[in-house]
């Protein structure tokens, strides 16, 4: 009983967590996201901040962002807006040059990452001091939820094709619920240079080539509850020529 | 080496192998039984191995999990977001 409850008391070690989220047109996903993660944050005891990186959203995500800041105090949420939509890359460097962490998780803010699955990727990071730690809906209890028959086919069939051609040792490459160490993803960051889906895919496939210890841990994805996911003919064609890039450069 | 360059020399050492056996240009006098097994060698890999991906591919989708509990429980989660952060004063719309 005692060792259980030391177990749940405060995690006394050094580490801090920042969470970066960069947002586009979030306002409604925002609260609840930083809701979610203050409240296990909070219960777990490990230090954290959470980095709002909004790309100059229309529809008043900053507006939404400053409310909880004000909620939730300046040292637990940081905004770092930018004015235009810049990328996913420079949106994490923009977000890590003011992190404290020497952590640092990604996520979508748009809810389709339940946040319950930062523990275990944290453990899981723990248990092995690896560099980085990604989430994958592509193994044990992993999943999906809200997609038809045509989007699996393309995901399992997109996925299969990439690890035939690549062997990168990581069955999630597309994911971005991923744990780094906050040298690492400077590292990487800096690297790697394609856009949407194929971003996540570098940043692994890079992450393997400079030698990084990749951990993975199951995670459920819930497709989008607010505001529309796209996969259409234009994500798959860039898909492939990332797919492409990778193959002939790495 | 890139992965280009690895799938380029595992091709062509498999390649090599294959013109060996099945046209013996270097005289090693391959039984005559052998080289009938060897020359449709590569149309049989590739044919197994679209069969095996494609095996491979429907299965993964037919064992996809569909994640019903993780769905419902945000939903759960996602009331009471709203309402405690009502209660905190959060505005949602302006």
């Amino acid at each position: 009983m005692s060792a259980r409850k030391t177990s749940r008391s405060k995690p006394n070690n050094g580490d801090k967590y920042s969470v970066l989220l960069p947002t586009y047109n979030e306002r409604e996903n925002l609260p609840l996201i930083v809701w979610l993660l203050v409240k296990y944050f909070d219960e777990s005891g490990y230090k954290y901040e959470i980095i709002v990186i909004d790309d100059g959203s229309p529809d008043g995500t900053l507006k939404v962002a400053e409310q909880l800041q004000k909620i939730y105090g300046e040292d637990k949420i940081l905004l770092r807006p930018r004015a235009s939509k810049l990328g996913l890359g420079t949106a994490y460097i923009h977000g890590m040059k003011h992190a404290s962490g020497n952590f640092i998780f990604i996520m979508d803010a748009d809810l389709s990452h339940h946040t319950h699955h930062v523990f275990p990727l944290l453990r899981k990071q723990k248990e092995g001091d690896y560099d980085l730690v990604s989430g994958t809906r592509y193994r044990g209890n992993g999943g999906v939820y809200g997609w038809d028959l045509r989007r699996k086919l393309i995901s399992r069939g997109a996925n299969f094709l990439t690890q035939v051609l690549l062997r990168p040792g990581a069955s999630d490459l597309t994911g971005s619920f991923r744990l780094y160490k906050k040298k690492v993803l400077e590292c990487l960051v800096e690297r790697c240079v394609s856009k949407g889906y194929v971003f996540q895919m570098e940043m692994i496939v890079r992450a393997r080539q400079l030698n990084y210890t990749v951990g993975e841990v199951p995670i459920t994805f819930v497709d989008r509850v607010y505001g529309e996911s796209k996969l259409g003919g234009n994500e798959i064609v860039s898909f492939v020529k990332g797919l492409l890039m990778l193959f002939v450069t790495t | 080496m890139t992965k280009l360059m690895e799938w380029l020399f595992g091709i062509s050492v498999v390649l090599a192998a294959w013109v060996l056996v099945a046209f013996d240009p270097l005289d090693l006098s391959v039984p005559h039984t052998y080289r009938e097994v060897a020359w449709p060698m590569p149309l049989y890999l590739l044919v197994s191995f679209g069969c095996y991906s494609l095996a491979t591919v429907g299965y993964r989708v037919a064992t996809f999990n569909d994640c019903q509990e993780a769905a419902r429980e945000l939903q759960g989660q996602i009331k009471a977001a709203k309402e405690d952060l009502r209660s905190k004063g959060l505005k949602m719309c302006n």
